[in-house]
């Protein structure tokens, strides 16, 4: 099969990305497949430039090398290495959510006006017909009842569901996921790893960046390390958090051995 | 006939006075507020070879004295072929000036703009100019709202300068009454309660305007 034609199949594929900020190499030749309805954890140390990985996708980071399809299509740049126009890259870009560690909800729109923005002034979508799915989206996370409510009224916990809706809102390929849980209380993490459970039970494809071991063990169905911008290990979780075949892997975890949610 | 029954006498002076300053201030200011959300959006991520003159042209304004620039506009314009007459020549005068004025009061505000939500925007796939006029300008607008409401102020009393290019408005109206029937104190109080009027309505509605974005939990200004 063609690179292409693999490319097609993959909800996200990653060919031989590199980037690097000024001389520090943050990415080196990363490859990865994300398959229509799989959940892929990136874990690692800080500053592996697991998040720099995810930013590259819908390309708030830009690369320096390599290539990157969202669904078979090109993002950032034209195959013959034109780069993009604005308003196909925005176009691209809208193939993905986003969920932000600091939710970055609008704070002058209200959670309905937060979810239905884009679908209505994006994607061009009727008031009518964004409404309806904002608030399905809305009751999938749990966040019916403060449809009017502004987001400085709501908890973190609140804020995020709030966040995974508008970027639900969408309809994207893939979700993607940058450290969701890591801003907020530790009594809020349960409620908002509830909601991408329930996502990925409901074969959503993700992309996350987590440290929340037990959660990335329960809902992935590959595991990412991320070393010094290398992928030093990828595998099932259960192999990946039973028999790690690195020391690096293994010393990680050993660090990390506290599994409390999900 | 004491000095006030004579100024009342003249009250339709003083009115249309009044209606004059009104439609000046009112037209000066939405051309202000045009002026400066357009170079606030000129700003907003554009090449250094646009953004250095406006910077240039915004700075160079603050720093000009209004009444000059209103000279420039009514005496100095014609010698390049423009002439308006003195009437436009204020408005114009005034809404430039300001206008560079909310600008910068756009732009102070547009450096604290936290930076995750523009990338939450460009996430979702928007694009400058709907990012801008949906995203930016109505938080940006928001959070200074008491910036802009002292802004209106200055501007509403500038109009007094258009007096001296020989626009007939308030103070014009109180100038001439005083130097008829040489009362200037009295005509001059006249017009401070003309001037008072207007700010205290504007003041009113700016901070009714406050509700609104204190709700969105836009209270720290």
């Amino acid at each position: 099969m063609s690179e292409a034609n693999m490319s097609e199949r993959a909800a996200v594929s990653i060919r031989h990305l590199s980037k690097s900020f000024d001389d520090v190499e943050v990415l080196r030749d990363v490859e990865l497949e994300v398959k229509t309805g799989e959940v892929v954890t990136i874990i690692g140390s800080s500053g592996s430039g697991k998040s720099t990985l995810l930013r590259c996708i819908n390309w708030l980071e830009k690369p320096d090398r390599g290539s990157i399809h969202i669904a078979g299509q090109r993002i950032g740049v034209h195959e013959d290495g034109r780069p993009m126009p604005v308003r196909e890259l925005a176009k691209v870009r809208a193939q993905t959510g986003m969920v932000f560690q600091g939710f970055n909800l609008w704070p002058h729109l209200n959670v309905l006006h937060n979810v239905t923005e884009a679908p209505i002034h994006v994607q061009g979508k009727s008031k009518r017909e964004a409404e309806e799915l904002a608030t399905a989206l809305l009751e999938k996370v749990g966040m019916s009842h403060k449809h009017d409510s502004y987001p400085n009224t709501l908890s973190g916990g609140q804020k995020q569901r709030v966040a995974i809706a508008r970027a639900l809102a969408m309809q994207p390929e893939v979700m993607l996921f940058d450290e969701p849980t890591s801003a907020l209380d530790p009594e809020l993490v349960g409620e908002v790893l509830a909601v991408i459970k329930d996502l990925s039970a409901e074969g959503y494809t993700m992309v996350m960046v987590t440290h929340e071991m037990a959660f990335a063990r329960a809902v992935s169905d590959q595991v990412v390390f991320l070393e010094k911008g290398l992928i030093i290990e990828r595998a099932d979780p259960e192999t990946f958090f039973t028999t790690p075949k690195t020391d690096r892997v293994r010393k990680f975890l050993e660090n990390h051995d506290t599994p409390s949610p999900a | 006939m004491s000095n006030w029954d004579i100024l009342w006498d003249e009250r339709a002076q003083f009115w249309s006075g009044f209606l004059s300053t009104l439609e000046i201030f009112g037209l000066s200011i939405v051309g202000a507020f045009v002026i400066g959300c357009g170079l606030l959006y000129l700003l907003e991520g554009s090449r250094k070879r646009l953004t250095i003159p406006l910077r240039i042209f915004i700075d160079s304004m603050r720093m000009l004295p209004f009444l000059i620039l209103a000279y420039l506009l009514y005496y100095g314009l014609p010698s390049v072929g423009i002439r308006l007459d003195a009437w436009w020549s204020g408005v114009g005068a005034l809404a430039v000036y300001h206008g560079a004025y909310f600008a910068e009061i756009f732009r102070g505000n547009r450096l604290t703009f936290p930076p995750g939500q523009i990338e939450a925007a460009k996430a979702h796939g928007f694009t400058k100019g709907k990012m801008f006029f949906r995203l930016l300008l109505p938080q940006i607008i928001m959070q200074t709202r008491p910036l802009l409401g002292n802004q209106l102020i200055y501007a509403l009393k500038d109009t007094a300068f258009l007096v001296i290019i020989t626009v007939s408005e308030l103070t014009a109206a109180a100038n001439s009454l005083s130097s008829t029937y040489f009362i200037p104190t009295e005509a001059f109080i006249v017009v401070i309660g003309f001037y008072w009027a207007i700010s205290v309505t504007m003041e009113i509605i700016i901070k009714q305007c406050g509700r609104f974005s204190a709700k969105r939990g836009f209270d720290n200004v």
